[in-house]
Formats: C-alpha cells, structure tokens, sequence
C-alpha cells in the first residue's frame, strides 16, 4: 500500500468519525461560552443516538430515504427539551452545573436503555434499513490527489458538520447575539448592566449544545454504528467535550481538534489494515486520543483560558 | 428549623422526589409502580441470600463514596473514582494470581497494591492540578479511559489472550466461609469491615489530624491557605492521591471478594460514578456516606429482582438515582422552600 493509498483510506475514515464529534463539540462551546459547563454532552449524545434510531425505525416507511433527515430533526427536538433539565438546575436553580451534567449523563443512559427494553423487549435496537448515504461531490472529486481524498464517497453530514462549525465561528465571533454570549461567560455582571439577559442567553446557549449534542448522536447511530445499545456511545460526549477544550473554546480550534480525534479513533479502528500501523499494539492506539487530550489540556500545546464565568451560577446583585 | 435539620432534609427529600418520578415513570410506560418497588424491596432484603448479596454491594459503594467525598471535601472533584477503582480492581487480582505467600502478607499485600494503584492514577491529576492549574475533571474523565483499555490489555497479557486472569489465590481471599453459611451462599465477604475500617479512617484523617485540617482548610479557601503558610500545592496532590487510595480500595473489594478475578471490561462498572451520587448524598461526611452507601448499594442489587418479579428494566433504577443526584445538585431550590415553608409556619 503506497503512501498516498495510506491517506485516501484514513482521511475520509478520519472525518467519517469525526463529525459526531464536531456537532457536539460546537455544542460544548456555546455552552461553555455562556459560562455553563456542560459535562452532561455525553447524555445528550446518547439521548441523540437513540432517538434517531427510533424514530428511523418507526417512519422508514413514511419518508423512505429522507428518513435519517427527518430523525436527526427528532432528535434535535428531544435533546433541545433534554437539555432544559441542565438549563434549570444550573441557570435557574444554581446547581453545581458539574454535578448536574453527571445527572444529565447518567439519566440519558438510563432512560435511553429503559425505552429500548420498554419498546423493543431487548438490550437493543434493531438495525436501521436507511442510513446517511455516501456520494461523490461533482467536479470536486475529479481532482487530481485531493478528490479522492475529500470529496469522493463523503458523508453529506461531515459537509454539514464543517459547516456548522464555520456558521458558529461567525455567529459567535461577527454576530451581536455571539458578542453577547461572549460577555455573559466573560464577565455576566457587566454584561448584564448593560443590559443584556443573562438568563436568557445562557438558556439558549445550553439548548443550542443540547441541539447540537442531539445531532452529533443521532448522526453517529445512523452513519456509524446503525443500531443503539448501551455501548453506542461510549465517551463520545466526553471526547467531544476533549475536542473544545483542545480547541481552547473556539469553534475552528474544535473543529480542528475533533478532526484530529477522528482521525486517531479511525487509526484505532482501520490501523489494523495499514503497513507499520498495523504492528502498533491497538491498546496504544485506544488509549491514544486520551493521553493526547490530557497533554493537550496541561498546556503542552499552547496554554489557553476557559470563559472566566465558566461553571459559576449568575445571581443578581451579589458582587 | 436549624440549619442541620435543612442539611438532613435536603437529602431525603431528594430520595423521595426520585422515588415518585421513577413510579410516575413506570406508570406512563404502563407497569405497576407497586409491583415494581416491592420487587424492588423483595430483591433487598428477601431472604438471607439476597441480604447478604446487597450488604455485599455496599461494600465498593461505601470506598467509592469515600473517595469522591474525600476529594469534595478539599475542593477538589474526582470524576476519575472509576478508573482508579478498575486500576485497583487489576493489581489486587494480579497480586492474588501471581504471588505464593501466607494469607497474612498476601492478603495485605494485595490490598495496598489495590490502594497504592488507584493512588497513583489519582497522583496524575493530582499533580498536573497542584503544578499547572489543569481542571482536575477533565484530566480525571481522560484517566477513566485509559485506565479502562489499560486495564484490558494487561488482563490479556497476563492470561494470554483470554477474557479473564482466573481465579486468585485463596491465601489473597476476602471470602468468608461464616457469611457463606449465614447468608445461604451469597458472595458476602469480609471486605465489608475494611470499608467500614476506612469510613474511621476517613473521619481521623479529616477530624483528628493537622493534615486533615489543612486539606479541608485548602478546599475552603486556597489564597487564606497559602498566605497562613500551608503548602497548597503538596496538599491537593495528597488529597487526590488518599482518594485514589479509597477508589482503588474498592477495587480490591471486586477483585479479592465478590468476583475472585478481574475480567475485560466492555465498560465502565459505574461504581465510581455512583460513587458521586454517595459522596452528594452523604453531604461529604463519612456518617452520610454510610446512609448514602446503604440507600445506593441496596437500591443496585435489588434492582436486579425487578426484571424477574415484576418485568420492569433494571435501568428504572438508574433513572431514580440520576433523578436523586439531580434533586441534590439543585438543594438550592429545595432549601428555598423548605424556609419559605418554615417561615409561614412561623407566622402563624
């Protein structure tokens, strides 16, 4: 296998894995951005995944092949309402968002298993006949070298995935509303006498990840794994949540760090089939994407700052 | 109503809340919440079987409860209890296989390398958190990961390949030949006393000690701290490393008691994440955690009663115990009431 076969097979696996990855890690930053630390994207992501599998399952013969479409809408609605429960406890009821992100995990799991075992009379799901399907980009992929690399047999969802982290750079970076939600994770009190809600803008940054959280599940069952069980997601949402501190809560710095989990989780997965990588213990391979988080947080990689409000409650007049 | 009576009330109120969302949920998925909790009850405290089964799932609660609660008492959260438990669950089963000594170093022996495993994989946050400020969550929930496929692969390097390290030693055995004969075989074994042993422990070190006081006194306030001459730094390594100890501990309880071996993990175990619904419900005391051991132990193992008597998901519980946690994180809101309800007494 030559050099440049090695890339055409490991890139489009690398952003296969990655998009789950991107949406949620897009999630994280609008959250964090606010100033709610949201642990509980993992939840979410699980929360995501099964709806999407159930709702295919149970409409495949309604809208045929835009069935995965119509799914990750259903999932988005579900992990939006999801996602209040976070919004509650940590905006309104001033929990320890950390806490309250592991109950949000936990309770996703639970819940997802409970229904499945309630529906189904199994551990899990069924396989799903409609997936995201792959296709060829017109032009792009007669690209000599690069096409197929990046634009033959793509997800459209890894499309949309980029997308939306180039979509959240600009509405958090050129956008009023971006400006905002940057001040009230920076510094609530002062945005808040200037007038902007700090309520209301943390609530709809959590419902975003929550969104954003749901997509990532729900794209990751119906391209990746095809059915949910208790092993569906397993880290993802912590990866995912990795992937924004790696990317020193920036949308492209996400993107860019989710790209590159992808990529070590395709290594992990289809190194097997790769001279030289094929020799590597898979253990290193598995451990890989962790090892490299924590020395990417201990600043080995360049030292970055979470949002200063970061994991504090807002309460009005206390200074 | 005195501030320790709310501290009490919070919890238990939080318990009952979690109960009635799990019946209101298996009404709406249309089983008998009824038969559901006395399922529930039955697979508790049943017959002698199933009580000495859930005394014994107790046991890892009660160190895993102990280590979250000890990092909370210094400020510090240990999302990591999981991967030091299955660290500690490794080396106590790899001592107990691979030595050949009398049960009166053996046994020891595998239970300090349990807590010493656990220790070190807590030192890693630990120190990145004391030298260079890196959230202690994020580092602990990365910690989990590996130690997960770390502790796989070392399993099947030291059986060659297959899925478990076979059984250990009976000179490595917590088992209990008096608990088998009065709780009709379960697997109940003496691991209970060194839980309980720690929860003293926890309580000396914490109370009774300079140490203690520092750690706590760390947690409360790390600026006052320095500026009264503590030594900030060494104090969160140390208080990662003596949680990691208790996580690891628990592990040894799954190794050399309950299971006798250690096996490749599909998952996680979950006993290290409960082991933050404890700590929370325990409010961090090593008395609470008792309680908060008891009440997630007991609700664990019964739940395993209610697919058979009752055809409901194990996972119900799951759902009740994140409900709980839930309620907890949001005391606020519960203690609001709680004076707001005393005052109206008052007034009247």
């Amino acid at each position: 296998m030559s050099f440049l076969d090695v890339l055409y097979f490991i890139i489009p696996a690398a952003i296969f894995y990655a998009a789950p990855l991107i949406f949620t890690a897009i999630g994280g930053v609008f959250s964090e951005r606010s100033g709610v630390v949201n642990i509980g994207l993992e939840g979410l992501m699980v929360m995501g995944a099964f709806i999407g599998i159930l709702f295919n399952l149970k409409f495949v013969d309604v809208f045929g092949t835009y069935t995965p479409w119509v799914s990750l809408l259903a999932a988005m609605v579900v992990c939006a309402i999801f996602s209040l429960m976070h919004a509650v406890a940590s905006i309104s009821f001033r929990a320890d968002q950390t806490i309250s992100g592991v109950a949000i995990n936990m309770l996703g799991v639970a819940v997802a298993l409970f229904s499945v075992k309630l529906i189904f009379g199994k551990g899990q799901t069924d396989y799903i006949q409609e997936r995201f399907i792959r296709f060829d980009i017109p032009f792009l992929s007669d690209i000599p070298v690069l096409g197929p690399m990046f634009f033959k047999d793509v997800y459209s969802t890894s499309i949309l995935a980029i997308g939306v982290a180039i979509g959240a750079w600009f509405v958090i970076y050129k956008t009023p509303f971006g400006l905002r939600l940057r001040a009230v994770g920076e510094h609530p009190m002062a945005a808040d006498t200037m007038g902007v809600n700090v309520t209301k803008m943390r609530y709809i940054a959590v419902i975003l990840s929550g969104v954003l959280a749901g997509i990532g599940g729900a794209v990751y069952s119906q391209s990746i794994s095809g059915e949910f069980s208790h092993t569906t997601i397993n880290g993802q949402g912590f990866m995912a949540l990795a992937a924004m501190i790696f990317g020193k809560w920036h949308p492209l710095g996400a993107l860019g760090a989710a790209l590159f989990f992808g990529f070590a989780q395709a290594l992990s997965i289809v190194g097997g089939q790769i001279p030289y990588i094929d020799q590597v213990p898979s253990y290193f391979l598995h451990i890989l994407p962790y090892v490299l988080t924590i020395l990417a947080v201990a600043g080995f990689i360049g030292k970055a700052h979470a949002p200063k409000a970061s994991g504090v409650p807002y309460i009005k007049g206390k200074r | 109503m005195s501030n320790r009576v709310v501290n009490i009330l919070v919890p238990v109120i939080s318990v009952i809340l979690g109960l009635l969302v799990g019946a209101i949920v298996m009404l709406v998925s249309g089983y008998d919440p009824i038969a559901g909790y006395s399922a529930l009850w039955n697979g508790i405290f049943g017959d002698a079987y199933t009580m000495g089964e859930t005394i014994r799932q107790i046991t890892p609660y009660l160190l895993s409860g102990l280590a979250v609660a000890f990092a909370f008492r210094t400020g510090l959260f240990n999302i990591g209890v999981e991967g030091q438990l299955l660290v500690g669950w490794f080396a106590a089963a790899y001592v107990g296989i691979a030595f050949d000594l009398p049960m009166y170093i053996h046994l020891p022996f595998a239970i300090i390398a349990a807590a010493l495993a656990g220790a070190l994989w807590a030192f890693i946050p630990g120190l990145l958190k004391a030298k260079l400020q890196v959230h202690e969550v994020i580092v602990t929930i990365m910690m989990n990961y590996i130690a997960l496929h770390t502790t796989n692969a070392l399993i099947r390097v030291v059986s060659h390949g297959g899925e478990n390290t076979g059984n250990i030693k009976p000179t490595a055995s917590l088992k209990s030949a008096f608990f088998e004969s009065i709780t009709d075989y379960s697997r109940l074994h003496y691991g209970i006393f060194i839980a309980l042993a720690m929860v003293l422990v926890m309580w000396f070190i914490l109370e009774k000690t300079t140490t203690g006081f520092e750690l706590k006194a760390v947690g409360f306030n790390k600026n006052a701290s320095q500026y009264a001459g503590m030594n900030v730094q060494k104090n969160i390594i140390l208080s990662m490393v003596i949680s990691g100890a208790f996580a690891g501990l628990a592990g040894a309880m799954e190794a050399l008691g309950t299971f006798q071996y250690a096996n490749v993990n599909g998952g996680f175990t979950g006993i290290g994440f409960d082991g933050i619904a404890v700590a929370l419900l325990g409010a961090n005391t090593p008395l609470g955690i008792i309680f908060g051991a008891t009440l997630f132990g007991a609700l664990k193992f019964g739940s395993l009663n209610m697919p058979n008597a009752a055809e409901i998901p194990v996972e119900i519980v799951s759902i009740v115990i994140a409900i709980i946690i839930f309620f907890v994180a949001c005391g606020y809101v519960i203690r609001y009431f709680l004076v707001k309800m005393n005052k109206k007494k008052e007034a009247k």
